[in-house]
């Protein structure tokens, strides 16, 4: 317990964020399931009104924040200084710091559910109800008097800095823990595309984190930052909320677009078609991502010059998307394509984000966006990039590694039934949103009239999302099974060309018992230019440090939500405390010794 | 999953290396100032989007006292001076020149914060508050979080004065001057940013 | 795209629609059947674009379904191509979706600049303004107010100036045109002018707070002469009730009681509250309540009597009244045509 409490293992982090995350999805699609029950039908009156607005906000706020960001962060965690040959990232302790941030700033999100009775109210009336975008001035004390949006301001500043920590670490590591021989254009896809996230979270977090101090400034100080009869403009906080939001989207897929230019080629045994165009693509929606915020904003009449620039721009950043998936497709031609659920669910999130993507252009062009945006057709579209992208991508990267990270395969019979209900559930669940959008049905209502026609479409959605909701119970089933009886998996179980297979599953605390010295992208493989990398010795021929376990990383962690706390309660007394824990985690920590 | 975590029971054998080249720490620091340049930039950007949209006064001409900041601008300045002079004596050995001149940055530093507390002060009875008009919040938030920024950093500069009194700030702990200098350099550059911005360009 | 391929999108979409929805509607709020110019710009727009889009998603998912078939491993079969890139091939498909793009940046461009055009002259005006969770409608040319349900003409283009006098709405009126925010301390506009004569539902699109959902509205496109004859009903005083009816009770409740502190009726001189809609006309509005029910004598006793149940976050209180003065209001306000 206490060697989990106080892990830097990157291994056992990359776990713990894994678990966590898990749960914080079930969560999410628990939320996503009443939503959709209460839609079944017209007029349902399963949930109110003010219920059914938390949990849609909750529903985003979670899947974005607390399930798909971190189950990425499991990864890379876990492989990157795998597949980087590296004894562990560059700040061991700062990891466990984003690990204990991320945990503490989730459960303070969801104590929302049930923290009513505290403040005078019943059980689910305090969670956040203004959507994950927040916007202003619903947003201000007048329109949201309670403490839901103060739950929702406080939680994402905490869960900023885990992200932004955590964003520090990670390019560090990737660019200066590489082993020797592993060039920029020798790093794996994966790695390449996570490096990218993490110069986008390392940008794109400050500006939601001024927003948020701004909106906290409105609400607590009484400033008018948003608030139009004091000459603010509401119209700022989406500029910067969406100045954030569109490059968090590419921090939602670009993992997602690394995880499938792996799977690819260990399942087609060929190396990654165009190696150095999806890498440079990669970079190039990096920088694009910056340039079209204003796409989310069509509908706000922002005159016509800025609507076709940023229609202009929109469009463009579907040229280095669309050459990722026909490298993909390359990548499979020729091959000998074998199908595990792995690569299952790599060919399923080509198929979907293809859809997604699609869609994504219809509203690019901002007079057809105008009859699209805030309908469900914008939520099929989503849920086609996020869940039929990023999460099948994450469920991709789930079955590939999981014996690297459990020394287990998980059931592949299990695996497909768990893909196809998956596959089907989902186009169930979103393919008829497109429908029921177009034919205008408005996102975020609780209640929809008999007459609007789409009442069939909507209990189809609700018979898909339940199916995806067996699916995710397979999977459950299955990772309780590998536990066990999963297949034992040995150092390379796919046939894989990267560092990560090179060791035993799991692998030893200290990972590589040498270092290993790079001479080529596929370092693995047999090819018409090199021969396999020589098995690394099966023990260390001199002793390894490993750095300890340290406390101070969650003790100054906890800081940060005592100040949300205090804030919520206005207790002035219990910031100092917070604060002080803050101070003295950080002196603790600066002062310890701790060899890396 | 039970791995040895054991530090003692194997010998150290990891070095330093670094594939660039850089301390990584160095490295961290340079991705944690670029983050910072979007935090100052959107705040900044937030003030330049309000400037001239106060419904009431005060405003900036009627409040702003120029030759007073360019004071604890100059005041700014020399900081980084004294920091320059601090990492050249920590990295060279000379203990009794780092003490000084880690105290005179720190000192400049506080004597820029005493400068900002007067200002804030003075603007309150000028009847510029923080709820006032677009003007004083988009201004006190600003200057407020440069000031945080200053105030971390003497925190900072004062931990490695001690340090040094305490004979432990060798030049093998010149990395950690250089980052903390890297960090006072950027919260000097910001001001500069924010000194044109806010009061030169009214 | 031509009208062909829109009308063969249309059937598309509906036998699609259909095969999933089990039912063909009539679909009130649809955003493809459009009646107005600007509904039919972006109509022609959106078919353009959604060709394109097929075609395109044929292509790619065809060859990935073609790849998974056809490179399937099977038992010996010789080593997999090592084929690690083509350079003209990868130009070639960056370059041709770059291509597509053009086709449909341009009619985008085109159609974004046709459609912020100022009004034309003789455009009919209308202030829009949203409220948590109605919408009031102004015509400042004529003096007319009225809430929830617009009137607008035939074949005469109407310019809406939007704003709001709370949180952000949208208005939507799918039939009529794409929809445009409504931002306090912001005037936006709309411009169109509607071909047929129809009724057209409408909701709020943006995200408003506790009853978003409840935020609807009507819009009647009329007749030249059908219009006038309402503006100029609209512009006179509320009815007064026959002395000693029940609704002249109910106007002396209305007019001491608390519907005053919200409401305004013409000719009441107490009556001029204006945090809700004016109720001058109310008894020939088709709904009530964000036009969300039907302004029948049963729904007006539930609104009155339990607003916030009907929807919720409501500004306008519960008020527990007697039965017979709610029976007094009621035969008022149906009074008030």
């Amino acid at each position: 317990m206490k060697s989990w409490l106080t892990t830097t293992d990157h291994k056992r982090i990359g776990l713990l964020y894994f678990w966590t995350a898990l749960v914080f999805f079930l969560i999410g699609g628990l939320e996503a399931l009443v939503i959709r029950a209460q839609l079944a039908k017209p007029e349902g009156i399963g949930v109110s009104a003010e219920v059914y607005n938390q949990l849609f906000t909750m529903h985003g706020t979670t899947m974005v924040f607390l399930a798909l960001m971190p189950l990425s962060a499991a990864f890379f965690n876990y492989i990157i200084p795998l597949q980087i040959g590296a004894r562990d990232v560059a700040f061991p302790r700062l990891n466990a710091f984003s690990y204990w941030v991320f945990l503490l700033g989730g459960l303070f999100l969801n104590a929302s559910f049930v923290a009513g009775p505290l403040f005078g109210a019943g059980h689910l009336s305090v969670a956040p109800d203004a959507g994950w975008f927040g916007y202003a001035n619903l947003t201000s004390r007048q329109f949201s008097p309670g403490p839901n949006v103060d739950f929702w301001l406080l939680g994402l500043q905490i869960l900023g800095i885990a992200s932004l920590a955590a964003g520090f670490n990670f390019i560090v590591t990737i660019l200066n823990m590489r082993a020797p021989g592993m060039r920029l254009m020798r790093l794996p896809a994966f790695s390449w595309m996570t490096l990218i996230t993490q110069f986008l979270v390392i940008t794109a977090f400050p500006v939601i984190t001024v927003a948020l101090v701004l909106l906290m400034f409105d609400r607590f100080f009484g400033t008018h930052f948003f608030v139009p009869a004091g000459g603010g403009d509401p119209i700022l906080w989406q500029h910067l909320f969406w100045l954030f939001g569109h490059p968090e989207v590419y921090i939602l897929i670009l993992p997602a677009m690394g995880i499938v230019s792996e799977v690819l080629p260990t399942f087609s045994r060929k190396p990654l078609f165009g190696y150095t165009v999806v890498v440079y693509s990669g970079v190039l929606i990096g920088f694009m991502g910056w340039g079209v915020w204003s796409h989310h904003m069509f509908s706000v009449g922002l005159g016509p010059i800025a609507d076709s620039v940023f229609s202009a721009t929109t469009m463009l950043i579907a040229v280095p998307t669309g050459v990722k998936i026909f490298n993909w497709i390359g990548t499979m031609w020729g091959g000998q394509l074998r199908f595990t659920t792995a690569m299952l669910f790599a060919v399923g999130f080509i198929g979907m984000f293809i859809i997604g993507g699609l869609s994504g252009v219809t509203h690019a062009s901002p007079p057809a966006d105008l009859q699209q945006t805030d309908t469900y057709y914008v939520v099929a579209h989503i849920h086609y990039v996020l869940f039929g992208g990023t999460m099948l991508g994450l469920f991709s990267g789930m079955y590939y590694w999981w014996p690297k990270m459990t020394g287990r395969k998980l059931s592949e019979t299990l695996g497909k039934w768990h893909f196809w209900l998956t596959f089907v559930g989902m186009n169930l669940a979103f393919f008829p949103m497109h429908f029921s959008g177009l034919l205008g049905m408005p996102r975020r209502i609780y209640t929809y009239g008999p007459e609007l026609g789409v009442t069939r479409l909507n209990q189809v959605s609700t018979a898909g999302a339940f199916l995806i909701g067996v699916a995710v119970l397979v999977f459950l089933v299955n990772l309780w099974w590998s536990r066990r009886r999963g297949e034992i998996a040995g150092n390379d179980p796919w046939g894989g060309a990267t560092l990560e297979w090179a060791i035993s599953s799991p692998p030893p605390v200290y990972n590589f018992t040498v270092i290993p010295r790079v001479e080529n992208r596929l370092p693995l493989w047999q090819t018409e230019h090199h021969a396999p990398m020589a098995p690394l010795p099966a023990t260390p021929p001199a002793p390894i440090h490993v750095p300890g376990g340290s406390w101070w990383p969650m003790v100054t962690a906890v800081g940060l939500p005592l100040m949300a706390i205090a804030a919520l309660s206005h207790q002035l007394w219990l910031v100092f405390v917070g604060l002080a824990v803050v101070i003295a985690g950080i002196y603790l920590w600066a002062y310890e010794p701790f060899e890396v | 999953m039970a791995y040895n975590t054991d530090t003692h029971a194997v010998a150290v054998a990891h070095g330093h290396a670094t594939f660039m080249g850089v301390d990584s720490r160095k490295m961290a620091f340079w991705a944690f100032i670029g983050s910072e340049c979007l935090l100052f930039g959107s705040l900044i950007s937030t003030y330049l989007i309000y400037k001239g949209k106060s419904l009431v006064g005060p405003f900036p001409h009627d409040v702003l006292n120029i030759p007073f900041t360019s004071f604890s601008t100059f005041d700014l300045l020399m900081s980084s001076l004294a920091m320059v002079l601090a990492l050249a004596a920590v990295q060279r050995g000379d203990l009794k020149q780092a003490k000084i001149w880690l105290f005179t940055t720190a000192f400049l530093g506080l004597v820029f914060l005493g400068g900002q507390v007067y200002e804030f002060t003075s603007f309150v009875h000028e009847g510029l508050g923080l709820t006032t008009n677009l003007f004083g919040s988009t201004f006190f938030v600003l200057t407020g979080t440069h000031g945080a920024h200053v105030t971390v950093g003497v925190i900072w500069l004062l931990t490695l004065w001690v340090q040094a009194l305490r004979g432990k700030l060798g030049p093998e702990q010149a990395v950690t001057v250089e980052i903390t200098g890297l960090y006072w350099h950027f919260v000097d550059v910001v001001w500069i940013v924010i000194f044109t911005l806010v009061y030169l360009i009214q | 795209m031509a009208p062909s391929g829109r009308r063969l999108r249309l059937l598309l979409t509906t036998v699609l629609a259909s095969a999933v929805a089990g039912c063909g509607g009539p679909f009130p709020q649809t955003t493809l059947a459009p009646r107005s110019d600007l509904g039919a710009v972006v109509d022609t727009l959106f078919t353009g674009i959604f060709w394109w889009a097929v075609v395109v998603f044929a292509i790619v998912e065809g060859l990935l379904l073609f790849v998974i078939f056809r490179y399937r491993a099977r038992e010996g079969a010789g080593p997999p191509s090592r084929l690690h890139g083509h350079t003209v091939l990868e130009i070639g498909w960056t370059l041709a979706p770059a291509l597509i793009l053009v086709f449909i940046a341009v009619p985008t461009m085109r159609t974004i600049f046709a459609t912020a055009a100022p009004a034309p002259a003789g455009a009919l005006r209308v202030e829009v303004i949203g409220h948590q969770w109605w919408w009031e409608f102004r015509y400042p040319e004529l003096g007319v107010v009225t809430a929830n349900e617009l009137h607008l003409v035939r074949g005469r283009a109407v310019q809406l100036e939007m704003t709001s006098a709370d949180v952000i709405h949208s208005f939507w009126a799918p039939g009529l045109g794409g929809k445009r925010d409504l931002t306090p301390g912001r005037t936006t506009r709309i411009v169109f002018t509607p071909d047929s004569v129809s009724e057209y539902a409408g909701q709020c699109a943006e995200f408003c707070g506790a009853s978003h959902a409840n935020m609807r509205l009507r819009v009647f496109v009329q007749t030249d002469s059908t219009f006038a004859a309402w503006a100029a009903h609209q512009l006179t005083p509320a009815a007064t009730p026959v002395r000693g009816s029940l609704a002249e009770r109910g106007q002396d409740l209305f007019a001491h009681g608390a519907c005053i502190a919200c409401h305004t009726i013409t000719g009441v001189p107490q009556a001029r509250g204006t945090v809700g809609p004016n109720l001058t006309h109310v008894g020939g509005r088709t709904t009530l309540a964000g036009a969300t029910l039907p302004n029948t004598e049963e729904w007006l006793r539930r609104w009155i009597t339990n607003a916030p149940y009907l929807k919720p976050g409501s500004l306008m209180p519960a008020m527990p009244l007697p039965d017979d003065q709610v029976a007094a209001l009621i035969a008022y306000l149906q009074s008030l045509k």
